[in-house]
């Protein structure tokens, strides 16, 4: 892997290929699970720790996120009889993923356990709908909410939407190059089978479909599904033993922040989201640039959410980010494919765990996607890109994942192959 | 005391122990727009908070503010989640920079006060106004009221300044 070459990648003030994920897990991505978010989480864990080769005596610690929609730690591991020496359930949605694995290295890093799960388990479609319909829509507004729900501003797409109209009118960004993310990611998601969308959208279907909330059409928007993903994160060392090639983490910053969180629009350029603040983080800890990156996982809430970030953390310049993911540039075969499962898009709503999980995968070469499995047990990739074939990256070495709270708050993460 | 009350049949309830949002609401309901404005640098800030963001300062008063500006950014709901507002689609969500203090304290930022498009008697704007406005419209501050007490601050379009020729819509229409 290229390393600039002025970086110090020994100084002790980086915990640089010191961590790494070992084991990722899932669910099926469905709408109307009939299970609950305990027995969700619960399969999501065993599947992470069964494919990390670990046994329950070897997790201690566990970390989840949810917004009062999920289970608990302590359900999740008496469920699978772990013993935990620490756990902590935490409020948030995305960018909690990258956030967690950055707490759960510094809690390995303290000596207070040795191998952390992190999870999120949520029936996002059937119980608590996460675009805010349903019970939540007709609770009483008060207090602070009043200077949003009491105007109809309410949906992540109602809030975040400003941001983006005035990204437009800033650079002249279309409606169309941003719907390009959502053709991208549909073709992504066709060579995924666990995708819950795997049909193929053009930008001209896109643009067709009809407006939620200007500027996002249907197809724009990412879609609710009901899931529990879980990773498995423990030290280098230990990784060693793990089944599979391992995902060193090179740096993560979490909830890095805009000024003014309780209303972001005060602090402008309001088309600047908080990836302009957490790149300053992201690239020096992990001692990699934008240019090193072979695949990235931005969220993709909306199409237009991936665009900000990817511009904001400099993988093109300020008001080109339009051009940028729609040059075909993160199309499998592309120079930097984003979200290979599909994403938010079209694999399933997980609040960004799904990104993380795919990345790994790609880092170890083994992207579930249809080719054939060979004598020796592993997936003979062709990397032709083709509706229902491979999603494999070719000679994938570096990846990134930028995580989304909303345009103030955001989370990060780069991982390598060890 | 609190406040509990409906708008547009959705209930509102202010606690009496949010005295911020209290004073903000109460000057509202009295058709005038007053802000914080801060005892130790100055500064008046948007929307109510116990210190100040500049200089954490606890300490401000409540000051009227002119309240007019221009939309810096805004969303075209056509699809409501709220039930209240299923009924008045399109609906216009305004990000509006005001005059004052805008540019302070420092180049991007300004009191950007948020509201729906209204009438000037404060009722949520019909399809024909909806479709005039778009960023760098001129508006000003009115009311719709919800009750003793509360009123929620709205825009409406200000027919009394020079508009821009053509205010920057979203392409799609």
């Amino acid at each position: 892997m290229p390393m600039p070459a002025e970086t110090d990648t020994t100084s002790p003030k980086y915990l640089r290929d010191k961590y790494a994920i070992v084991g990722v897990g899932e669910t099926t991505y469905t709408r109307g699970s009939g299970i609950t978010t305990r027995a969700l989480g619960t399969w999501a864990v065993r599947n992470a720790i069964e494919d990390a080769g670990l046994k329950a005596s070897d997790i201690d610690g566990m970390l989840s996120y949810q917004s009062g929609d999920s289970t608990f730690s302590t359900f999740i591991a008496g469920d699978l009889g772990l013993r935990l020496n620490f756990y902590m359930d935490v409020f948030g949605g995305g960018s909690s993923t990258e956030a967690l694995i950055g707490m759960a290295i510094g809690l390995m890093e303290a000596g207070m356990c040795k191998a952390v799960v992190i999870f999120r388990a949520m029936n996002g479609f059937s119980q608590v709908r996460i675009g805010g319909t349903g019970a939540r829509a007709a609770a009483p507004v008060s207090g602070d909410a009043l200077h949003m729900r009491a105007y109809g501003w309410q949906s992540a797409g109602q809030m975040f939407s400003p941001t983006f109209m005035r990204h437009m009118y800033d650079y002249g960004t279309r409606p169309e190059q941003v719907a390009t993310v959502k053709a991208i990611h549909s073709e992504h998601a066709s060579n995924n089978p666990k995708a819950f969308y795997k049909k193929r959208f053009t930008v001209d279907e896109v643009l067709a479909s009809r407006i939620i909330c200007k500027p996002l059409h249907l197809l724009d928007c990412c879609v609710e599904t009901d899931n529990a993903t879980a990773v498995v994160v423990t030290s280098a060392d230990r990784a060693k033993d793990c089944r599979h090639p391992r995902a060193l983490i090179r740096g993560v910053v979490g909830r890095c922040s805009k000024p003014r969180t309780d209303m972001h629009y005060q602090t402008g350029p309001i088309s600047t989201v908080a990836g302009h603040y957490a790149k300053d983080i992201l690239w020096p800890n992990s001692g990699v640039g934008p240019e090193d990156i072979d695949i990235t996982g931005s969220y993709d809430a909306f199409t237009f959410t991936t665009m900000l970030q990817l511009e904001d953390y400099g993988f093109c310049k300020k008001g080109e980010g339009g051009d940028y993911v729609s040059n075909g540039t993160m199309r499998l075969g592309g120079r930097r494919p984003n979200n290979t499962s599909g994403g938010h898009l079209c694999e399933g709503y997980t609040h960004g765990m799904n990104m993380v999980i795919e990345n790994v995968r790609q880092l170890r070469h083994d992207a579930d996607d249809s080719c054939p499995i060979g004598p020796d047990g592993k997936r003979q990739h062709t990397y032709d890109y083709r509706e229902g074939g491979c999603r494999q990256v070719k000679n994938c070495e570096v990846s990134a994942n930028l995580g989304w709270a909303n345009p103030g708050t955001g989370s990060a993460m780069v991982m390598r192959r060890g | 005391m609190g406040i509990q009350t409906t708008y547009l049949g959705m209930p509102l309830q202010l606690d009496d122990l949010d005295v911020e949002n209290l004073a903000f609401f109460k000057h509202c309901s009295a058709h005038n727009f007053h802000l914080q404005k801060c005892a130790k640098c100055g500064l008046l800030r948007y929307p109510p908070t116990t210190a100040c963001p500049w200089c954490m300062s606890p300490k401000s008063e409540w000051v009227p503010v002119d309240a007019k500006g221009a939309v810096h950014s805004y969303t075209e709901v056509h699809h409501a989640i709220q039930p209240a507002f299923k009924a008045h689609t399109p609906y216009l969500i305004l990000v509006v920079d005001l005059d004052t203090q805008k540019g302070k304290p420092t180049e991007h930022e300004a009191l950007r006060v948020v509201g729906n498009l209204t009438t000037p008697d404060g009722k949520l704007a019909p399809p024909d106004m909806v479709r005039k406005v778009g960023i760098g419209t001129r508006v000003r501050m009115v009311f719709s009221d919800a009750g003793p007490g509360l009123a929620i601050p709205q825009w409406t379009i200000d027919e009394g300044t020079k508009q821009p020729d053509k205010p920057w819509r979203y392409p799609q229409e």
